[in-house]
């Protein structure tokens, strides 16, 4: 058991963290930011796989991680907008009384 | 002569040499750490030092720009008071609102002087003096700084008072609006050094060409650089005229209005603190560090200049504070968005521009005329025109 | 070095399952922070600098402030205690220990895992630099672009739309 297989099962570890977080929690904003952690998840992967694989001097890990990182912050800031023009709506956050579509 | 050259070589390095003097009195294995301790404690003492020298200083230069004296009566010329300062604060109770978050309202203040402390990692404050040469120095210093937001903002929303909650909720709009001029005044120079490395960016600044210091601040796109970084530096500590998230004939004290005793201390440090920090950084990055600004004054230390310089920034802020009025929320957001956005985008295509051309008069006349016509332009068109009427008073008889 | 891994790992691990099961939801933000900074160390441990000081700059100073000002501007003052958890949290549950448990398998069975370390890489900023504009160009100006579309949309759809109702 090296290295490698050490930061992979932290980074799944940290991946179902975040999807329980994404599946059990109730307000909109705690899922999104189990989804950002799942994000970073991947991200230790690809670094992980980065430093111990082959090439590293092709910096793809490198490379990938930062292009996570900018779609993930993009990404909540769409959401988070989202979720408060939904707020606005239904005046809740709370996900299970936002189960119909009709206004 | 060469006698005396040694001499000021060694009184330069002379920190230097007494690390490593002592380390030669620890075993082999221990000694990572021990340097690494020996290398902390003189920022965790000098620091806070300079921050009680401040205090005064500021006192009696506030005072006497207001046709005041400062304190004058512990000590001589009050140099006592920060003393009599710290006992009083460390003697006061430390009264929390029982409403109050209890975790997170004792953890921002601890957050933001840990923070604070953090940034003076990568500074270079002599010759061969940096804690930590990091490759990416200077994103370390930025990526530290925006931990001090997450503070703030405990700070605010934990004391559950309507004060706090709206004077975090300022300052934190204050900061981020503020970090990308502060940002972008950085990368000019970051572009033109071709390296994140503090140390390599004060070594690229060292040279002289006759007595004239190579320094970035004296080149037009560096000098509009200092002045944004400036500006920039002044809102991102919340000191006047940027202090309307603090102001105490505003908001009370804004975020730290629940806050006592100590902690409120530790609030005062913290910001102080980052205020050294972020002066450090504007001079490792504009005003050349720790190299003297003549040719024939090298033989002072590097570590004396490094201070000076702060010192005298410090002096500049305190001045400032004393003279202009304080701006209006409205007024700050626009100066950061509107004016100094566009003002630090130009500056990179006027260095980028600068590095294309060939040396000579003719950059030199391009480039400041790229920085001065359009801040000129920018400042007047963004000017509100308020028409004066005719002012009609109304007596009562 | 395992030791350190250790310390790191039990940072992250504790901080965002605090995140994920605390009740107060500025609490939350605050302990996926600490997670955060614990990821970042990592990166910092397993020699990526430039990612981890990108990291806590972004995921610490941004997102962790998006999140807490979403929550500051949907609190409502003390509803009536409703659970933390939302109605389904027993199949949540099991479908996160069966992806855990599947992906922990994987990873255990693989042949790469059995392979001696690689010497440390360097990634100095100046190889990430030349690599943006040389190799990768085309998704930097894609994120670019992207950046601008996420900023105009989040502004759009989260303005206050009273101004046009009038």
């Amino acid at each position: 058991m090296n290295s490698l297989q050490n930061y992979l099962l932290l980074s799944s570890l940290l991946f179902s963290i975040g999807l329980a977080g994404a599946l059990i929690r109730r307000n909109a904003i705690l899922v999104l930011i189990g989804i950002e952690l799942m994000l970073n998840a991947a991200n230790l992967n690809l670094i992980a796989f980065w430093r111990f694989g082959p090439n590293p001097a092709a910096l793809t890990g490198i490379m990938f991680t930062i292009f996570s990182i900018s779609v993930a912050a993009a990404e909540a800031a769409v959401g988070l907008g989202i979720i408060l023009a939904a707020y606005r709506h239904s005046r809740t956050t709370d996900l299970d009384h936002m189960n119909s579509l009709k206004g | 002569m060469t006698h005396l050259v040694l001499l000021a070589q060694q009184l330069d390095q002379i920190f230097v040499i007494a690390k490593h003097w002592l380390l030669g009195f620890v075993p082999t294995a221990a000694q990572a750490l021990v340097s690494a301790i020996i290398s902390v404690v003189p920022i965790l003492i000098v620091f806070p030092l300079l921050f009680a020298i401040t205090t005064w200083l500021e006192r009696k230069g506030l005072g006497r720009i207001q046709n005041r004296y400062g304190p004058n009566r512990v000590g001589p010329f009050g140099l006592l008071q920060p003393i009599a300062d710290g006992i009083k604060s460390l003697t006061k109770e430390d009264i929390v609102p029982k409403t109050a978050d209890h975790a997170v309202h004792f953890l921002a203040p601890v957050l933001l002087v840990a923070a604070s402390f953090m940034g003076y990692a990568v500074l270079p404050i002599g010759r061969n003096m940096v804690l930590m040469n990091l490759n990416a120095g200077v994103l370390y210093f930025f990526a530290i700084g925006s931990m001090m937001e997450l503070a703030v903002f405990m700070a605010g929303w934990s004391s559950r008072s309507k004060y706090s909650l709206l004077g975090a909720m300022r300052a934190i709009a204050q900061m981020i609006s503020y970090e990308v001029p502060l940002v972008l005044a950085s990368i000019v120079i970051i572009m033109q050094a071709g390296s994140l490395s503090t140390v390599s960016i004060v070594e690229q600044q060292t040279s002289y060409t006759g007595i004239w210091p190579h320094w970035f601040v004296f080149t037009p796109w560096g000098f509009a650089g200092f002045v944004l970084f400036m500006i920039a530096a002044t809102a991102e500590s919340n000191r006047s005229p940027f202090d309307l998230p603090e102001g105490e004939s505003e908001i009370i004290a804004g975020y730290y209005t629940e806050y006592s005793g100590f902690k409120f201390a530790l609030f005062f440090l913290g910001e102080y603190i980052g205020m050294f920090a972020t002066s450090g950084m504007a001079i490792t990055l504009f005003l050349g560090g720790w190299s003297a600004p003549f040719s024939f004054l090298t033989w002072i230390p590097s570590y004396v200049w490094f201070f000076v310089k702060l010192l005298t920034i410090i002096s500049v802020f305190i001045w400032i504070r004393g003279t202009l009025p304080r701006l209006r929320m409205d007024q700050l957001m626009n100066l950061a968005w509107e004016f100094m956005l566009p003002m630090a985008l130009l500056n990179l295509f006027t260095a980028a521009l600068w590095h294309f051309m060939p040396a000579g008069l003719s950059r030199w006349l391009v480039c400041t005329a790229l920085v001065v016509v359009p801040c000129i332009l920018l400042s007047r068109g963004l000017k509100q025109r308020k028409k004066f009427q005719v002012r009609t008073y109304h007596y009562s008889e | 070095m395992n030791t350190i891994f250790l310390i790191l790992a039990a940072i992250s691990v504790v901080g965002t399952g605090a995140a994920m099961s605390l009740r107060n939801a500025v609490h939350c933000v605050l302990a996926l922070t600490f997670g955060f900074t614990g990821i970042a160390a990592l990166y910092l441990q397993l020699g990526a600098q430039f990612v981890g000081f990108t990291q806590i700059m972004v995921y610490v100073g941004a997102v962790a402030i998006l999140a807490v000002f979403a929550i500051m501007m949907t609190h409502k003052p003390e509803p009536a205690k409703p659970s933390t958890f939302s109605s389904s949290w027993i199949e949540g549950s099991i479908v996160a220990a069966a992806v855990f448990s599947v992906l922990a398998w994987a990873v255990h069975s693989s042949s790469f895992s059995r392979q001696p370390s690689p010497p440390q890489p360097d990634a100095t900023v100046q190889q990430i630099g030349v690599a943006l504009m040389h190799h990768f160009v085309l998704p930097l100006e894609i994120m670019g672009l992207l950046l601008t579309a996420a900023l105009i949309g989040a502004v759009v759809i989260a303005m206050d739309r009273k101004e046009e109702l009038k």
